[in-house]
């Protein structure tokens, strides 16, 4: 009973407090940019504008159209169960190890590029061909990371690789070193953030999630931009999990959950804040650079990779 | 039982016999026959090798027929995916001209059967004269439009490549008789060779079934044979023929040769992942549908290669449940293949019977037009796309796990061969992905590019219970790996001593757990199920409780650009145009650019095969230039040909004394 506990808490607060992090995100660019910026709560005000308003559709508009947004936060929630955020024994994660993972995210993602061809509008096709080119370096790229992850551990699980990394004495290893940036690059890009992708605009030359998503509306669109933010607080809790999992809640150790949290919600503040400073630095590339960029994230994570098996590090 | 498993043969044989004009109401007898077969085999995949001689063949060589395990289990997928096929071959041979579809009626039978004989000729001269009947029934199949020059030219190409291989297997086994003289099988099994010999039959027959399979240098034919072949035939020669190869490079290089050395296992894996890779880059620029569709199971064989390849550098080092691991996932992808890759082409056979159109860039919008179409290919290409919980992740998800334990290889060299293997493999996996989005997405979405699609009608009553099977065996391959595995079992036991059994269901039913339950587990039911929950949970409460107003229908936003219609939709050009550019190298682009004072501005770009011009062209050049040599020996003079006949004698006495 303690397990289905822990495991739908935790549920609960990535999906409800997600918004949270984006807002903070949002916050912490503002001030480096010297504006005073809308307030951390204000994705959740977005939501509730949306949630009133009419839900528009095109005519063309197919049921797949209509279906994606929710099968969209399924798969959100549905990582949102396995991925260690707050506790290690979580009684979900067994039914899909790091591999499935990424293959939910591959088929969130699919989902989303299908639903943007689905209206047939010259911004909705560029937008999946851009994601999907974004896509097909940074699926590999997350692979390699969680497979030097798991070749320390021996395992594909990820309860198993955080509890054995947890359990590791803190020295910077090499290979996990590799694949900490490796990692940070691919958050960048599969979370539509600059220097990839800039969800703040409208522009033809920049879009590539915004134009996916141009055609949705009212409450489509609010499921969507949820999820979109369960999807960085977990990409970042992954992050956090792999490369800093001091403090997590063990097996039976329900005492520690509390404690948990707090500590959780201190390093989201200081990864938000470290994404924020990534994103005012620097600039976003031409969408051709992105291959590039993405390559170079693939090629460390191989190197990471071997590295591991040269010096076993 | 074999007696059993000839009859349904015979059904078959009965089926082709009647060529009237009911012929399309023969194909569901087929189908029988072939449900009949999937299930004898699916039965005597439990039971021990059953041996039968039978009383043709010439005299004193007899036909040898064998059928254990690995044959059963190819059978099973032979018998599975034809069911599919021939159900949709009813309605849609239906408007063939009659006498042209008695024929075909025939030649598709004939196929099957041949197909059937192949998996279980216990003797090489059975063997081949299965595989040869298989390569000719195919032939005739792929040239049923014989009027067109392209298919008669695509036919030819077929053939060629197909006898090409079919010698590298003939002497494939005359390496492995040993000089006995005896091509049964079970002497092939005994004899030792050396490890020259034996290395020399491997890549004999590496060569020769990868002809048949589509591997890297010989794969041109697929590209061009499957667009030219009917839906139908195109379905099963990439769903189960190719796999024919699979099997007969299985039984030759595990079970006859025992799968001696660890490089034999290296060149499979480097040749897999080359095949893979090339195979899904060219389908990312493909604006044909069919030829898209060929060169991803060229993909999806490289996937299946690299599988066995990892099995036979496992094996070689007596790593037997690794072994069986990495062998479980390549045989699990050729039953998926088997399935959606059908699927697929059955589908993209219906679009063309409907739009006569078959340039990905003249589509669009079908989705309306064609739902149950629509559904069926979506449920497809997010099997082919490896994607959960459909059958094309699991064996990619158990293929990764074997990858994953080759820190456990002794060799240092495999070790650091083995991680950049798997990046590869990962990379060619994602671009699958980007290649089914773009063929869905400008199929089926979008709005339709050409006036006539309007028009275009949903499948019929025959067509969509073949697609839906075809479905159906992908959801549920899915869904339930733990039994399908319980079926590779025994197969795997076979060829490498191991199998995945036990440790495979230590989870029970739910859990997929290969080697234990704390290194992976995968349970797609149980995530499925909450991806659902959550669906059903979320979609009423948005509708009902949260927001009560019905959706509006209106115009396309579009960020406000006033003009909008179908030509401003990505083609297939424009959407593989990133792949195009990013892996230039790889291509040969012939661009033909407008001029800026074109009246009638004209785009033109085609991306050709390299390998075309690097090696096939100049083979022929030496062949041909060798022919006219040899063709200077001939003048049609008696007393030449004398002449010669006296040197040969000559030079033989001072030979051969």
């Amino acid at each position: 009973m303690e397990f289905a506990l822990s495991q739908f808490f935790q549920v609960l607060i990535v999906v409800f407090a997600a918004p949270l992090l984006s807002g903070w995100v949002a916050q912490c660019r503002a001030w480096l940019q010297n504006r005073s910026g809308p307030g951390i709560a204000q994705p959740y005000r977005n939501l509730a504008k949306l949630l009133r308003k009419d839900t528009l559709l095109a005519h063309n508009a197919s049921p797949l159209f209509r279906g994606v947004p929710y099968i969209l936060l399924g798969c959100m929630v549905l990582v949102a169960g396995i991925v260690p955020v707050l506790a290690t024994d979580l009684p979900f994660a067994p039914a899909a190890d790091v591999i499935a993972l990424v293959g939910i995210l591959a088929l969130a993602r699919v989902f989303v590029a299908l639903a943007a061809m689905d209206i047939g509008t010259a911004f909705g096709s560029m937008g999946a061909r851009r994601e999907m080119l974004v896509a097909f370096l940074a699926e590999p790229a997350l692979l390699m990371v969680f497979f030097t992850a798991s070749l320390i551990s021996q395992s594909t699980s990820l309860t198993t690789i955080v509890e054995t990394l947890a359990h590791r004495e803190f020295v910077l290893y090499p290979s996990m070193a590799f694949a900490a940036v490796a990692f940070v690059m691919v958050l960048l890009a599969e979370n539509a953030r600059i220097p990839v992708d800039n969800p703040a605009t409208h522009l033809e030359l920049t879009m590539i999630h915004e134009a996916m998503i141009l055609e949705y509306s009212g409450r489509h669109l609010a499921l969507i931009e949820w999820a979109s933010s369960i999807k960085l607080m977990l990409y970042m809790s992954i992050g956090i999990a792999l490369f800093l999992p001091f403090g997590i809640a063990e097996a039976g150790n329900w005492a520690a959950i509390p404690l948990a949290v707090i500590v959780l919600a201190l390093k989201l503040m200081l990864a938000g804040a470290g994404l924020a400073l990534l994103e005012t630095l620097s600039a976003k590339m031409r969408i051709f650079r992105a291959p590039e960029f993405l390559g170079t994230a693939f090629l460390l994570a191989v190197l990471g990779m071997l590295i591991r098996f040269l010096l076993g590090g | 039982m074999v007696v059993g498993w000839w009859l349904v043969i015979g059904v078959a044989g009965l089926v082709v016999r009647s060529n009237a004009s009911l012929v399309a109401r023969l194909y569901p007898l087929g189908a029988l026959g072939s449900l009949a077969l999937s299930a004898t085999a699916l039965w005597s995949l439990q039971q021990p090798p059953n041996v039968a001689v039978l009383l043709l063949g010439l005299p004193d060589l007899p036909f040898h027929l064998r059928l254990d395990a690995l044959s059963a289990l190819f059978l099973v997928l032979l018998g599975a995916a034809s069911v599919g096929v021939s159900l949709f071959a009813a309605g849609y041979f239906r408007h063939e001209p009659s006498g042209a579809a008695g024929l075909l009626c025939l030649q598709y039978h004939i196929f099957l059967a041949a197909m059937a004989l192949v998996l279980v000729a216990d003797d090489a001269y059975m063997f081949m004269v299965a595989w040869e009947t298989m390569a000719l029934a195919s032939y005739f199949l792929v040239t049923t439009d014989h009027k067109v020059p392209t298919i008669r030219s695509a036919g030819f190409l077929y053939l060629l490549i197909a006898h090409v291989g079919a010698v590298g297997i003939l002497l494939c086994f005359g390496v492995m008789q040993g000089g006995h003289g005896d091509y049964t099988f079970a002497t092939m099994r005994q004899a030792h060779l050396s490890e020259n010999w034996a290395s020399a039959a491997f890549l004999l027959a590496l060569f020769g079934f990868g002809a048949k399979a589509g591997l890297l240098p010989v794969h041109t034919w697929l590209p061009e044979a499957h667009p030219a072949a009917p839906s139908p035939v195109s379905a099963i020669m990439s769903g189960v023929m190719l796999k024919t190869a699979v099997y007969g490079l299985l039984r030759v290089s595990f079970d006859l040769l025992d799968a001696q050395m660890w490089w034999w296992g290296v060149v499979l894996l480097t040749l897999g992942l080359l095949t893979a890779l090339f195979g899904v880059i060219f389908a990312a620029v493909q604006t044909d549908m069919k030829r898209l569709l060929a060169y991803s199971s060229i993909e999806n064989i490289g996937i299946v290669a690299v599988g066995i390849g990892l099995a036979m550098i496992f094996h070689a080092y007596h790593l037997n449940m690794l072994a069986a691991l990495a062998l479980t996932a390549a045989l699990y992808h050729c039953l998926n293949h088997a399935f959606f890759k059908s699927l697929l082409f059955l589908g993209t056979g219906h679009v063309l019977h409907a739009s006569g159109e078959r340039n990905l860039g003249k589509l669009g919008g079908l989705i309306h037009r064609m739902p149950w179409l629509s559904a069926m290919m979506l449920i497809g290409i997010l099997a082919i796309a490896a994607l959960p919980p459909f059958n094309g992740f699991v064996s990619e998800w158990l293929l990764l796990q074997a990858f994953l334990f080759s820190p456990s290889l002794p060799n240092s060299y495999l070790v650091m061969l083995v991680p950049v293997a798997a990046a590869a493999l990962v990379l060619a996996s994602a671009l699958a992905a980007y290649v089914m989005v773009k063929f869905y997405g400008v199929v089926f979405l979008g709005q339709p590019r050409e006036e006539k699609l309007k028009n275009a009608h949903d499948v019929g009553p025959w067509q969509r219970a073949g697609l839906l099977w075809l479905a159906f065996g992908c959801i549920a391959l899915g869904l339930l790996p733990i039994f399908v595995i319980s079926w590779i079992d025994p197969a795997t036991s076979l060829l490498v001593e191991q199998s995945l059994g036990n440790s495979a269901a230590h989870g029970g039913w739910l859990f997929l757990t290969p080697v234990s339950a704390e290194r992976a587990s995968y349970s797609p039911v149980l995530f499925v199920g909450v991806i659902i929950a959550i669906v059903l949970l979320a979609a009423p409460l948005m509708k009902y409780i949260v927001q009560r107003r019905e959706v509006r229908r209106g115009a396309a936003w579009d960020c406000g650009y006033p003009l909008q219609n179908a030509c401003m939709q990505d083609t297939a050009e424009g959407f593989g145009q990133p792949i195009k550019q990013i892996f230039e190298p790889f291509f040969r682009i012939e661009r033909h650019l407008p001029s800026a004072f074109d009246a009638q501005p004209h785009y033109h770009a085609k991306a050709q095969d390299r390998l075309w011009y690097w090696l096939y062209l100049p083979l022929a050049r030496v062949i041909d230039l060798g022919s006219l040599l040899v063709g200077k020996l001939q003048h049609g003079r008696i007393y030449l040909y004398l002449l010669y006949s006296f040197l040969t004698l000559l030079a033989l006495l001072m030979f051969v004394r």
